[in-house]
């Protein structure tokens, strides 16, 4: 109850897997782990859709709609009348 | 053309602990940059690791600070002041930004190894493969904080705690002056309002409700009932306003129907403001994602308006009704 992160864009296709290892090492919340034929997606969870499993994949066997969730960024986006994914993080005014 | 290679050095000086403090409390924070660039630390040979960092002061701070006795090249990028994270996610810290710096300040020509080792949290905006594709060097993340640089240089490994991202106490505390700073003066806005409108109580509300959420929520998320954020705010606010509630409906002597319209913004309207400023605290956590921040922004939003808005109207009605009844 009263929770939102329940799920995530996050979506890892085995069959792709070359078992690199990289996805384990830039993951900052352990989602997946070394396996032993393929990257084990561990932790599906723990996903805060960074990203940089995706981006440091060589074979494009993970894709997640990454993004910042932030919620004054979405905010503030949605405000000015954009989509709330065009948020404005990384700006002067934010992300010191 | 190859650029200038700049000196630096591990020790950090007083200067460097006030730029430290400014940040921290929002002082300046456009200008806490350093130049994008080839620095040396130490006395690097062609073979000395290579280190790549954002070009916030911060993030270039921490990075030579954990370097002591280290003899290394450092390649700052140029992420318009943001730290690694921040900027990696935006793409600043990026893959192009990385080639187009190693060409700039033709690092090739200068060093031997072609390594380059990067904070873990660039990766989010770095493509190992193609940075090698593109350059010839191969990238390698280093630990999420730059403290753990110098067990990481022992084998070149990090342990699974070394690739977490942590959010400790500690690491929560040290936003709390900059939002003091930001939520200031439309805090004092309020209370000079509320003031006019009815009275020390009101101002005395508002100031506990932001307080709770800017110095409170931080040092209590981990233990804060329920995992979304709003949630855990609402009843921090709730929890706050209790002495109040209290106060108010048992000191006033009126009529039951006063003494519940009375202690209404108390339920509804100031733990809605706690609720809110929690609420936008997801992006200082490490651990939301924007698919889970959008769900909360739906589920939530609308529910806090009605509640904020029915405390307005009734704090105004109350207030008509002082003045007319005088």
């Amino acid at each position: 109850m009263f929770n939102s992160y329940l799920e995530t864009t996050l979506r890892y296709d085995t069959e792709l897997c070359i078992n690199c290892d990289m996805c384990s090492l830039v993951c900052p919340h352990a989602v997946f782990t070394r396996g032993e034929k393929v990257a084990v997606l561990a932790n599906p969870r723990a996903c805060m859709e960074c990203g940089a499993c995706m981006v440091n994949c060589p074979v494009m066997a993970i894709y997640v709609d990454a993004g910042v969730g932030c919620a004054s960024a979405m905010i503030q986006a949605a405000l000015r009348g954009k989509k709330m994914e065009e948020c404005s993080c990384g700006g002067d005014d934010c992300c010191g | 053309m190859q650029m200038e290679i700049t000196p630096t050095v591990s020790q950090l000086t007083l200067s460097d602990r006030w730029v430290h403090f400014q940040a921290r409390v929002g002082i300046n924070r456009v200008m806490h940059r350093v130049q994008p660039g080839l620095y040396t630390l130490g006395n690097p040979v062609p073979n000395s690791p290579v280190f790549v960092t954002a070009n916030y002061q911060l993030s270039f701070n921490a990075l030579r600070s954990s370097l002591a006795s280290v003899d290394a090249w450092i390649l700052v990028l140029d992420t318009h002041g943001i730290n690694v994270w921040c900027a990696a996610g935006k793409g600043t810290f990026g893959t192009d930004e990385l080639v187009k710096r190693i060409e700039m300040t033709g690092l090739k020509d200068i060093v031997r190894t072609r390594v380059l080792i990067l904070p873990q949290l660039g990766a989010t905006g770095v493509a190992a493969h193609e940075v090698k594709k593109r350059t010839g060097f191969k990238v390698e993340y280093g630990p999420v904080r730059a403290e753990d640089l110098g067990d990481y240089l022992q084998n070149r490994n990090c342990t699974p705690k070394m690739r977490k991202v942590r959010s400790s106490l500690r690491d929560r505390l040290v936003l709390i002056p900059v939002d003091i700073v930001n939520y200031f003066l439309p805090t004092l806005l309020a209370a000079i309002i509320l003031y006019f409108l009815g009275s020390w109580f009101s101002v005395l509300a508002a100031i506990t409700s932001v307080l709770a959420a800017v110095v409170l929520f931080p040092i209590l998320l981990p233990w804060l009932p329920f995992r979304d954020f709003s949630v855990k705010g609402y009843l921090l606010g709730l929890l706050v306003m209790l002495p109040l509630v209290y106060y108010s409906f048992s000191g006033s002597e009126g009529a039951l129907w006063s003494r519940i319209l009375h202690v209404l913004p108390l339920l509804l309207g100031y733990p809605v403001v706690t609720a809110f400023i929690a609420l936008n605290f997801t992006g200082s956590s490490t651990f939301t994602s924007r698919t889970g921040v959008k769900k909360e922004i739906y589920a939530y939003i609308p529910a806090m308006g009605w509640m904020f808005g029915i405390s307005v109207v009734v704090t105004l009605g109350l207030f008509i009704w002082k003045v007319l009844g005088a």
